[in-house]
This record gives C-alpha cells, sequence and structure tokens, in this order.
C-alpha cells in the first residue's frame, strides 16, 4: 500500500542520506521523494512516497523518529490533504500533430515550454491521476523524454505539521 | 575564556569534561594532531595492537561500568576497522563514542590518500554520526555524542574530524547544554497503559516475564528483582539480560532462546501473558514468530518506541525506561494488593518447578574421558563463586557460557549478543577488566574467536591488564560444525582447526603472559587456581576440549520454540512429556 509522508529536517548535510539509507536497508521501498526547503530557515520538508505491502506504515514512522536531524514526521491521509506533482514532458510533434497537441495541453491546463519542428515540452501540474493521464494521452506521438518532481503535499484546512514542538525547535 | 587553542586540544578539553578516564585507539596520520595534547591529558589511553579490538574494548568498558567507552582511529582502514565493534555495540545497545580523524577539508571527496566517507560508511551502524567541518564545533558536538551514547535507547556515536580542524587555533569555548530538537527520549511511561498492564497481570493464570538487556541498560535489575517478588511471576533473562536477576533466585528461570534452557523456553511458548520488558523479540529467541507464545497477550515496555509492535504485537504498549516502567507497575499493583486484588499462579509455578527439576541443562563429564566445555565453565562459576565479570566470544562456548555461569549480579556478563561477531572476548574483556580493575574478568573463548583478535593480548601484557582467558579450545569451529553434523548431513566443510596450532601456550608466553594448558578433568580446578593467582599479566588457558560435543538445547533455525531439541543427554528419559527430543523439519534459515 502506497503512504505519503510528510518528513520535517534540520537542514544539515547527510540527512537525505540518512533518510534515503534508513528506507533502503529496512527494505521500505521509495516511490517517490521530493526535497526543498520551508519557511523556516534550516528546516527541510521531506515528501515521501512509501509503498508497503505487509507493513503497517507506523514501524516507517518510528524508524525515521529515531534519526536525530528527524523533527517531525506525518502522514498525509489522501482526503485530508492537497496533493500535487509537476512534470516536463517532451514529444513528438510534427507540424500536422502539433495543434493536437496544443489542444490536450490546453484541457490539461498545461503550458507549452519548448516547441522545435518536430517536437513540443509541455509542463503539466496537479494531482498525480491527472498527470498520469495526460501521460498516457500523448503517449501516442511518441513521448521524447519527460521527468517528474515526485509528489508534494500539505495537510488541508488550517492544521499545519509546524506544530508547537517544531516553533520550539526553531 | 577565549584562549585560541587546537581543534585537537579542544577535543581532548571535551573529552576530559565529559568525565572520560580511559580510551583506546592507534594513531595515524589523519588523527596525529589528536595524539599530541594527548600527552598533557588526564586520560589514559590503552595503545590496541588492532582498531577492531579498541572498538570491542570499547563496548567491553561500557557493558561492565555502565559508563561511555571511547575508542579513536585515525581515517581510511582506521576507521573501517572499527565498523565491526561499532556494529556488535548497535545491535545491542551499548554506548560508545568513536573519534577518527579524517583527511583534511580541502582532499574530502579526491579519493586522497587514507579517505573513506566515515560517516557514510557507519550511518547504518551508530545511532548517529558527525563530519565536524568547523573547530568551533567540536567541543559542542563531543557534549552531543555523549549525550546521544548514553541516554533513550543507548548506542555507539562516532564523530570524525579531518585533521586540518584539528590543527587549526580558534578561540575556545565550552559546550553549551545539549539541546537536540528531534532528539526526546520519552522516559516516563504512561500512566494509562501502566494500569492496565497491572489489570492483565492481576487476570494472568500463566505469567513470565521476559527481561532483555534494556534492564541492564536502565539499572533496573534490582527493581525487577522487586516486581518478580512481590508478584511471584518467573523471569526470563535473555543473552542481554544474563544477570538482571541473579541465577541462584528462585523466581530466575535463565536463558530462553535458540540454546535457551527448556523451562525458560516453554514458559514463554505455554504463557498467557509475557511481560515483556527492556527487550526486542528478537528471532533467537522467538523462534519461528508465528508460532511464539501463540497464546499469550503482550505487555511490551521499551525506551525506543520502534521495537514495540516490530516483531510481535502488544496488547498493552509502554514506551519508557525500564526503571521506572517496573518502579511503575509495582506502585500500580501495591495499590490493588491493597484492595484486596490478588494473582494466582500457583498451578503455573508448580509446573515450571516440574519443568526445572526433569529439564535442566545435562552434560556428561567422564571422570577418564575427555574435557567436556560445559565442566570448564561450570567449574570457572563455582570457584568464582559467580563473582566475576564474564566476557564471551562467539559460538558454543559462548552459549555455553551463559548457560553454566552463575550469574550474580547485571553487568558481569557481556558478550556480542546481536552481532555475533567473533573475536569480541578477547578485546572486550581487555575493556572491562580497565573499567573494573577489582573485579576478576575471565574471558571464555573459542579457539576460533581466540585468533581473530589476540594480538590484543600483548596490549595487555604490556599495560599489565591481568585478564583470565579460558580457551575452550575444540579445535574447531564448533558452532559450524555442529551445524553441518545436525543440517548438513555430517558433511564437514571449512571447520577444523586441528589442536596445536598455533601452540596457545607457547603464544601466550610469546605476548608477555601465562600460558597454561590443561587436558583432563582433575587438572581442571588447578589450573583455574593458578590462573586465579596470577594478577601482574594475564593468563591464557588451552583447555583442551572434546570437539564432538554438541550445545543443547536447541531450537533449530526457522522452527518454532514447540520443537526444542533437548539432545542426547534426555535420549534415554522416558519419562519425556512427548515434545519432540528432536526436530524433523529441517532448518529454514541459516546461522
Ligand atoms: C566474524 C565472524 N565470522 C564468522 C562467524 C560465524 N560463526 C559463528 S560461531 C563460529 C565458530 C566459532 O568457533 P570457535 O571460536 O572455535 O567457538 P566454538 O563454537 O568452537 O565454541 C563461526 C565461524 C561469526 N559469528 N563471526
Amino acid at each position: 500500500m502506497k503512504h505519503t509522508v510528510s518528513i520535517l529536517v534540520e537542514n544539515k548535510p547527510g540527512v537525505l542520506m540518512r533518510v534515503s539509507s534508513l528506507f533502503s536497508r529496512r527494505g521500505y521501498n521509495i516511490h517517490s521523494l521530493a526535497v526543498g526547503t520551508t519557511e523556516v530557515p534550516d528546516v527541510s520538508r521531506m515528501t515521501v512516497v512509501v509503498d508497503l505491502p505487509d507493513k503497517p506504515l507506523e514501524h516507517v514512522t518510528k524508524q525515521l523518529h529515531k534519526l536525530i536531524n528527524v523533527l517531525k514526521v506525518i502522514e498525509l491521509e489522501p482526503t485530508a490533504s492537497v496533493v500535487r506533482e509537476l512534470m516536463l514532458i517532451k514529444v513528438h510533434a510534427e507540424p500536422q500533430t502539433r495543434s493536437q497537441v496544443f489542444e490536450l495541453a490546453e484541457v490539461f491546463r498545461a503550458n507549452i515550454v519548448d516547441v522545435t519542428t518536430d517536437s513540443v515540452t509541455a509542463e503539466v501540474s496537479g494531482p498525480p491521476e491527472k498527470i498520469a493521464a495526460f501521460e498516457d494521452l500523448v503517449r501516442s506521438y511518441g513521448i521524447i523524454e519527460l521527468v517528474k518532481t515526485g509528489r508534494i503535499a500539505l495537510g488541508r484546512g488550517e492544521r499545519g505539521i509546524k506544530d508547537r514542538q517544531l516553533r520550539a525547535a526553531v | 575564556m577565549s584562549k585560541e587553542i587546537t581543534g585537537a586540544q579542544a577535543l581532548m578539553r571535551a573529552l576530559e569534561a565529559q568525565g572520560v578516564q580511559h580510551m583506546f585507539g592507534i594513531p595515524g596520520g589523519a588523527i596525529l594532531p589528536a595524539y599530541d595534547p594527548l600527552i598533557e591529558s588526564s586520560i589514559h589511553h590503552v595503545l590496541a595492537r588492532h582498531e577492531q579490538g579498541a572498538a570491542h574494548a570499547a563496548d567491553g568498558y561500557a557493558q561492565a561500568s555502565g559508563k561511555v567507552g571511547v575508542c579513536m582511529a585515525t581515517s581510511g582502514p582506521g576507521a573501517t576497522n572499527l565498523v565491526t565493534g561499532l556494529a556488535s555495540s548497535y545491535m545491542d545497545s551499548v554506548p560508545v563514542v568513536a573519534v577518527t580523524g579524517q583527511v583534511p577539508r580541502w582532499l574530502i571527496g579526491s579519493d586522497g590518500f587514507q579517505e573513506t566517507d566515515a560517516t557514510g560508511i557507519t550511518v547504518p551502524v551508530t545511532k548517529h554520526n558527525w563530519l565536524v567541518m568547523d573547530p568551533g564545533d567540536i567541543a559542542q558536538t563531543i557534549a552531543e555524542a555523549f549525550h546521544i551514547a548514553s541516554t533513550g535507547r543507548p548506542g555507539p556515536v562516532l564523530v570524525d574530524i579531518p585533521k586540518d580542524v584539528l590543527q587549526a587555533k580558534f578561540p575556545y569555548h565550552d559546550a553549551s547544554p545539549v539541546d537536540l530538537p528531534g532528539y526526546q527520549p520519552k522516559t516516563k511511561p504512561n500512566v494509562r497503559q501502566i494500569k492496565e498492564a497491572a489489570r492483565l497481570i492481576l487476570e494472568a493464570e500463566r505469567p513470565v516475564i521476559y527481561a532483555g538487556g534494556g534492564i541492564i541498560a536502565a539499572g533496573a535489575g534490582p527493581t525487577l528483582q522487586k516486581l518478580a517478588e512481590l508478584t511471584g511471576i518467573h523471569v526470563v533473562t535473555t543473552l542481554m539480560a544474563r544477570g538482571a536477576l541473579p541465577d541462584d533466585h528462585p523466581m530466575c528461570l535463565g536463558m530462553p532462546g535458540m540454546h535457551g534452557n527448556y523451562t525458560a523456553v516453554t514458559s514463554m511458548q505455554r504463557a498467557d501473558l509475557l511481560i515483556a520488558l527492556g527487550t526486542r523479540f528478537d528471532d533467537r529467541v522467538t523462534g519461528k514468530l508465528p508460532a511464539f507464545a501463540t497464546q499469550a497477550k503482550v505487555i511490551h515496555a521499551d525506551i525506543d518506541p520502534a521495537e514495540i509492535g516490530k516483531n510481535r504485537r502488544a496488547d498493552v504498549p509502554i514506551v519508557g525506561d525500564a526503571r521506572l516502567v517496573i518502579e511503575e507497575l509495582i506502585s500500580a499493583l501495591q495499590a490493588e494488593f491493597g484492595k484486596g486484588a490478588t494473582g494466582d499462579y500457583g498451578a503455573w509455578t508448580r509446573q515450571l518447578d516440574e519443568w526445572r527439576s526433569r529439564f535442566p541443562y545435562r552434560f556428561t563429564q567422564p571422570d577418564d574421558g575427555m574435557l567436556k566445555p560445559q565442566f570448564v565453565i561450570s567449574r570457572i562459576s563455582d570457584i568464582t563463586g559467580g563473582n566475576g565479570i564474564y566476557v564471551a566470544g562467539v559460538g558454543q562456548h559462548q552459549m555455553w557460557a551463559s548457560q553454566f555461569i552463575r550469574f550474580q549480579r547485571p553487568r558481569t556478563w557481556i558478550n556480542s549478543g546481536g552481532l555475533g561477531a567473533m573475536g569480541f572476548g578477547v578485546p572486550a574483556s581487555m575493556g572491562a577488566k580497565v573499567a573494573m580493575p577489582d573485579d576478576e574478568v575471565w574471558c571464555i573463548d573459542g579457539d576460533g574467536c581466540f585468533q581473530m583478535t589476540c594480538q590484543e593480548l600483548a596490549t595487555m601484557a604490556v599495560e599489565k591488564i591481568p585478564v583470565k582467558i579460558g580457551i575452550m579450545n575444540n579445535a574447531h569451529l564448533g558452532m559450524v560444525r555442529q551445524w553441518q553434523e545436525l543440517f548438513y548431513t555430517e558433511r564437514y566443510s571449512q571447520v577444523e582447526f586441528g589442536w596445536d596450532i598455533p601452540d596457545y601456550v607457547k603464544l601466550a608466553e610469546a605476548y608477555g603472559c601465562v600460558g597454561l594448558r590443561c587436558e583432563s578433568p582433575d587438572e581442571v580446578d588447578a589450573v583455574i587456581e593458578k590462573a586465579r593467582g596470577v594478577d601482574d599479566r594475564p593468563v591464557v588457558i588451552d583447555f583442551r576440549c572434546d570437539p564432538r560435543e554438541n550445545c543443547y538445547p536447541m531450537v533449530a533455525a526457522g522452527t518454532s520454540n514447540d520443537d526444542i531439541i533437548l539432545g542426547p543427554e534426555f535420549e534415554t528419559d522416558h519419562e519425556t512429556h512427548g515434545d519432540t527430543l528432536y526436530s524433523q523439519d529441517p532448518p529454514e534459515e541459516d546461522s
């Protein structure tokens, strides 16, 4: 089963390695991982999608908590969070098919960010299902290459994972 | 306070500030700057002969004393040689601080001479580690290192310091109080869970206390004894908890697990309540997990929340320090007893006593036959009254030592339980003796293990560290030989060493130690006494033992604890209760 986990970490060298090393040595399968800075200086947020066929997520979160540089770990339930991903996708588009690709892009509110004589690069963002749908639709034109950011997510509503504990910390 | 000193001087000051009295290590290029101010330091540095020895010595030092063990090594090969020791300390939750030199900052990442990524290599085997890139951070890092190593669930940490950081001059400041936002171990148990645990304890008919190494780490031995006496609940002491309750105590059932005794193993299998304290349901204890203690509810208390529910679901999970947990449990139970509640385990106690009298550890020492290692170890235990500190290697002799030594107090049994690192014994006994010079320290070793780290005999001879090392010389890698006999149809492959090479007596003498040999049962007492009489250097005794002796009872790896194999000593015992003496199924996994 796939879970989306948000991990607040101290922004120190080697932290990403500590987290990914933990996942690999414990046999937790990382589906995607995105890291970036946050509103708090010195604190970064990792959004990890982990695939756990036969273990409760609690095993992972407890192990993560043992890492000294990990400040907070929260599971983001799909219904209670906003999940987004961004994809850059380059597809074959000759002059006669180009307009079809443009149309699809418009439907998906994708931005065309590069055009050459026989290719088009689109930038599409949104929930992972939307990205997957766009990818499926343009496949027939021929995908030259693509890249995804990995999922990022935030809990819905006022509640944040930056709670008192973290405020005290930073 | 802002006089300029070097990073190396800051390191020594920081270690002294932590109360470090001893450390074990070997110098080399990158750590050289640290060895210079060491000359003026109050810290006594024991010059090991191999960094693995230094790391195991730090582990033995910590296990024996409860203080943080310290080892130091240079970059590259020095650091990699520490890894086995750190891994052992990590598996056994032993507080150790390792300090390593690193190539200068400007060389990092360039494959410089003797550069290895020490922090990268040790991430999986340390609780935390640091690469210190600024001399101003040394004191604070050392303070954090000791704090992390010794609090919560203890464990090893590593501090890697580039050579130029050690050399740099800077205005020194003492460390400020340690404040780690991501590290807040919880020691006080939750009151509701304690109440719930007390309720289960009063309801149970067949409870067993499953005590692990956390009892020793928390200094909870006497508190545990109080709990056992108050409730009348018997205690099994795992390989990491031997001595947590004295073996002579009537409530102590001894060691459970793969080579545990029948009663300890079976009490857990038949229990309706396991009170697991400071323990982690290791596979060597549980056997085949789905078949482990199937009728038992579980109260699981540990300082490490990640252990709770990791292998076995807990009905009552309690996060906290073992001593605090037991104290709270005792008050909760006393309150219940005050209201007239009682636990009734009479029938269960009679059952346990019956098993104990029928299925003790057994061996037969023929008067004129070959030495049995169990006999030798029993004699060491009896003659020393179980009052020494006993250190073991890994293998059959380790299991026999754990079975046959009658431990009297915590921190007197030291081994590499979780990692099972051969070569642990000699250097760990060195560390134990340095920490506890007034205690008699015995290393029960195997001939295979001994040969992995016996170079530390030189260290001990020079430093006058008088440990007694009894080699149970069975001329084989005995434990592996046993597996080949039992599970590989006696096809012996690469397990024979022979008795005579090396000549352990000459080897001991060459290292400046006393070397003794013992080949028959009637010499055993005399040779032990002779060794006890030496107090200015180590003694090595070559006990020539029966190579065919196997270690029983045994639960073959991957099988159920119900299929405990009692061994040939029970073959003629026709009153057995119906459990199999020999398991039919081949093991599923390897040692
Ligand atoms: C470093 C290391 N290598 C290999 C093993 C596998 N192993 C476990 S016990 C054992 C045999 C130990 O032989 P010895 O020291 O003579 O002790 P005995 O079993 O004969 O008492 C071996 C090879 C190990 N535990 N550690």
